[in-house]
């Protein structure tokens, strides 16, 4: 039985109007076959335009309509509801874009617009025609999450969550949850106290019932999709028993080596077995089996010999025989709260980064001034141990140089850069600060304010130019730059230097981001769905961003993303199931041979070869309608449900017996 | 003194041909002063390099024209090399040089036995070898 058909052409105001001529089109259209009822509106999307449509289905029992407007992407969801709210299935009424792909376009040639106009309708009634009648899919929602990451990030959308009555599982790859944040003194731009804030923050979070940390931890592999994803954790050995362990330090004592202190960034050294850092929250000592000469090649001296911290333990809490673990968990969404790491100082020799001691970049300056940092908190320099008199900042190192670092801008460096000057003066009174800048971002809440003191009342010392190099002098450091404001050529006689140095995606984010199947940008950081109304989704459903992994930014920044992500994940979980959209692909049992070309092709995973009839199936659940596997299939065995091969040709069939129009 | 700055003028002649002799777009340059921090010839310009690159997105044309730093510079790419966006300085230092023998006439086209021993010793060395160049029209 022959569809009855219904158009509606709007006028978008003058939008669509100016070129193209609706009345005209409604009566090319109305005389087309199958259409019982054609009008135009000014504006179909407004309260009387969609009362105007539900009325029309109704009075003229219509089974297709075709919104003649703006782009699907506008208004497909306002039509297709108006549609079911009548009782007409949402998928038997479609979009025929007559605004951004006609009338926009061709502003100056209202005839020809409008011929278009009408050979777009004219298509799009012909795809109405064979369009079936759909039900949404469900999907099933397991209401647990895996938090990929413990910074700050990780720590608060996890307590978010948990709180919310939700099972939260944190992955953190280091030996302890805190992440950088643990590694900064104070913070800006109220100098909180960060190892307080801290540490009330992972208290929280150990004592939380709905919160399992998996620390020394990384995601080994990701199964399945929105709602129903299967994490498999691959676990580090910690080698030392918590339970028994009491925190004594003889440990720490006896072992035989001694290497860089990554927490301190290289300011101090530890042996194989350490504290991880600083905080009450780690007391617990671990050990690195990379260092340890216990685990050493077995041709060397020392090689599987080491027993000290075991014979050194009154508590026989060290087990060396410990080995790996791998655990599965069951969630039905995930935050990525990768971070960041500082972009290597030895990237910039003309800085002398990793030649000259006195040159550090940003994170160890902060374990300078961390009153349990290797320096009990006194800014001292690492060569001499000597108070530094004269300190030179620069801004922006490895930062907005796309010529050979990178193009964008670290966002936080301005902020903490202000923060440490500051906080050096303070400490010491007779002391220079001199900051090299290009701008100053201090773009938020108190931000400005929080510098201009610094330049007011604290003598920072700016001064505007990229540094060109810095060298060993006689007896200090020189710093040589420019200050475009007075169009002088400087040097500036230093005993300390920092390096401002760019944030980077944390290393291995690529693997990783393969692994979830996320997508990630140039500079390989998390591409997010939309910059503004989807920040915080991935590419991935079910998959949410958190934090510096997506792009660099400061605590307050981070945190308030975190929430965000948390606040995604509850609505998500305010349902007992998902639904999703039946436009996905669907197979002819009959023509499919089972060569398996759609399961390589697809980007979401969603084409699985059936063991018993070996016939790809499509996972409904992930599917989500891209038609990559139609394009491939070589027996054209698939078909985009109601956006099939025949809906297509005859579409184009229908532009092509009217190109003499258009 | 104020300065008047208009469309004409940035999009001016003059500018537009610095732009195609040198090959650079100095509308990449964002200021940042690295080339006037690293450049060894500095002590005897009166414009920094940076300031030269800022003058021509100004279209101030006179200033750039009658600059000293053109003369000094001695074309060692310190600028280019440190430059975060890849803005040839020298290029640009030459485009000048060129322009600015055009100007004077084709008579100007030097011979190196014009000159005495004693100018010889006082004249820039870049000047001369930019006074090899082949004249063409402005």
């Amino acid at each position: 039985m022959e569809k009855k058909l219904g158009v509606f052409i709007c006028w978008c105001g003058s939008n669509i109007a100016s070129s193209v001529d609706v009345d005209k089109a409604a009566a090319e259209a109305a005389k087309l076959d199958g259409v019982v009822h054609a009008e135009n509106y000014m504006y179909m999307c407004s309260d009387p335009g969609q009362q105007l449509v539900k009325d029309t289905i109704t009075e003229k029992g219509l089974d297709g309509v075709v919104v003649a407007c703006c782009s699907p992407r506008m208004h497909e969801n306002t039509f297709r509801k108006a549609a079911g709210s009548v009782g007409l299935n949402s998928y038997l009424l479609e979009i025929a874009n007559i605004r951004e792909q006609c009338s926009w376009v061709h502003q100056n040639n209202k005839p020809l617009a409008t011929a278009k106009a009408v050979s777009i309708i004219e298509g799009t009634l012909d795809k109405v025609k064979e369009n079936l009648p759909l039900e949404t899919i469900t999907i099933d929602l397991t209401k647990r999450v895996c938090v990929v990451g413990g910074g700050i990030a990780g720590i608060m959308s996890a307590l978010d969550l948990a709180n919310a009555g939700y099972d939260v599982v944190i992955i953190e790859r280091e030996p302890a949850i805190g992440g950088h944040m643990s590694q900064i003194s104070q913070t800006f731009p109220y100098f909180h106290n960060v190892p307080e804030l801290l540490k009330k923050k992972i208290d929280e979070v150990n004592a939380h019932p709905r919160i399992k940390v998996y620390v020394n931890s990384e995601v080994d592999v990701l199964d399945g999709y929105v709602g129903n994803f299967n994490v498999t954790i691959k676990t580090r050995p910690a080698f030392v028993d918590s339970a028994k362990c009491t925190a004594c330090g003889k440990c720490l004592e006896v072992c035989p080596v001694k290497v860089d202190d990554e927490f301190n960034r290289g300011l101090s050294q530890r042996g194989a077995i350490f504290r991880y850092n600083q905080l009450e929250t780690a007391k617990i000592p671990v050990l690195e089996q990379g260092d340890c000469l216990h685990f050493a090649d077995s041709d060397s001296e020392d090689g599987g010999k080491c027993t000290a911290c075991v014979d050194a333990c009154p508590e026989d809490a060290i087990d060396l025989g410990t080995i790996r673990s791998l655990n599965e968990e069951f969630v039905g969404a995930i935050v990525m709260a990768t971070g960041y790491d500082l972009y290597s100082p030895t990237n910039m020799p003309e800085y002398g980064a990793g030649k000259i001691p006195d040159v550090i970049d940003a994170l160890a300056f902060e374990r300078l001034l961390d009153p349990k940092g290797p320096t009990k908190g006194q800014v001292l320099r690492p060569s001499d141990g000597a108070v530094p008199k004269k300190v030179v900042f620069i801004q922006c190192v490895g930062s907005r140089d796309p010529e050979r670092h990178k193009a964008y801008c670290s966002r936080a460096c301005c902020m903490y850069t202000a923060k440490q000057a500051r906080l050096y003066r303070q400490q010491v009174e007779e002391g220079t600060a001199y900051i090299s800048y290009m701008d100053i971002r201090s773009d938020s809440k108190d931000f400005e304010e929080f510098v201009q003191k610094g330049m007011e009342e604290e003598n920072l010392v700016y001064i505007r130019g990229r540094v060109a190099k810095v060298i060993e002098g006689d007896g200090c450091l020189q710093v040589f730059t420019s200050d475009t404001l007075s169009g002088r050529q400087v040097v500036i006689e230093a005993d300390l230097v920092v390096l401002a140095m760019a944030m980077e995606p944390k290393a291995g984010i690529r693997e990783l981001a393969k692994k979830m199947n996320v997508t990630i940008d140039g500079d390989a950081f998390l591409s997010e769905t939309h910059i503004k109304l989807y920040p915080v989704e991935s590419s991935t459903k079910g998959v949410y961003l958190a934090g510096c992994g997506q792009s660099p930014k400061d605590i307050t920044d981070t945190v308030s993303q975190a929430l965000a992500t948390a606040g995604k994940i509850q609505t998500m979980f305010s349902n007992e199931t998902l639904i999703a959209d039946p436009l996905i692909a669907e197979v002819k049992d009959d023509v499919c041979s089972g060569c398996g070309i759609c399961i390589e092709i697809c980007p979401y995973g969603a084409r699985l070869m059936n063991e018993f009839t070996r016939i790809s199936d499509v996972n409904q659940a992930v599917c989500q309608g891209c038609g990559a596997c139609i394009a491939a299939c070589p027996n054209k065995a698939c078909e985009l449900i109601n956006s099939t091969s025949r809906q297509f040709l005859r579409t184009i069939g229908d532009f092509a017996s009217r190109s003499e129009a258009v | 003194m104020k300065t008047v700055i208009s469309h004409s003028q940035v999009k001016s002649d003059f500018v537009e041909k610095v732009a195609e002799i040198s090959g650079e777009n100095f509308f990449n340059c964002y200021q940042c002063g690295n080339c006037s921090a690293g450049c060894p010839s500095v002590d005897e310009m009166d414009l920094l390099p940076s300031q030269v690159v800022r003058y021509l997105q100004l279209g101030l044309e006179d200033e750039v024209k009658n600059c000293k730093s053109m003369w000094v510079c001695a074309a060692c790419m310190m600028c280019h090399a440190r430059c975060p966006k890849g803005v040839d300085i020298s290029k640009i230092m030459e485009s000048l040089r060129v322009l600015k023998l055009r100007e004077v006439n084709a008579e100007a086209h030097i011979d190196i036995t014009d000159f005495s021993d004693d100018y010889l010793k006082r004249a820039p060395q870049i000047a001369m070898i930019s006074g090899y160049r082949k004249f063409l029209p402005l």
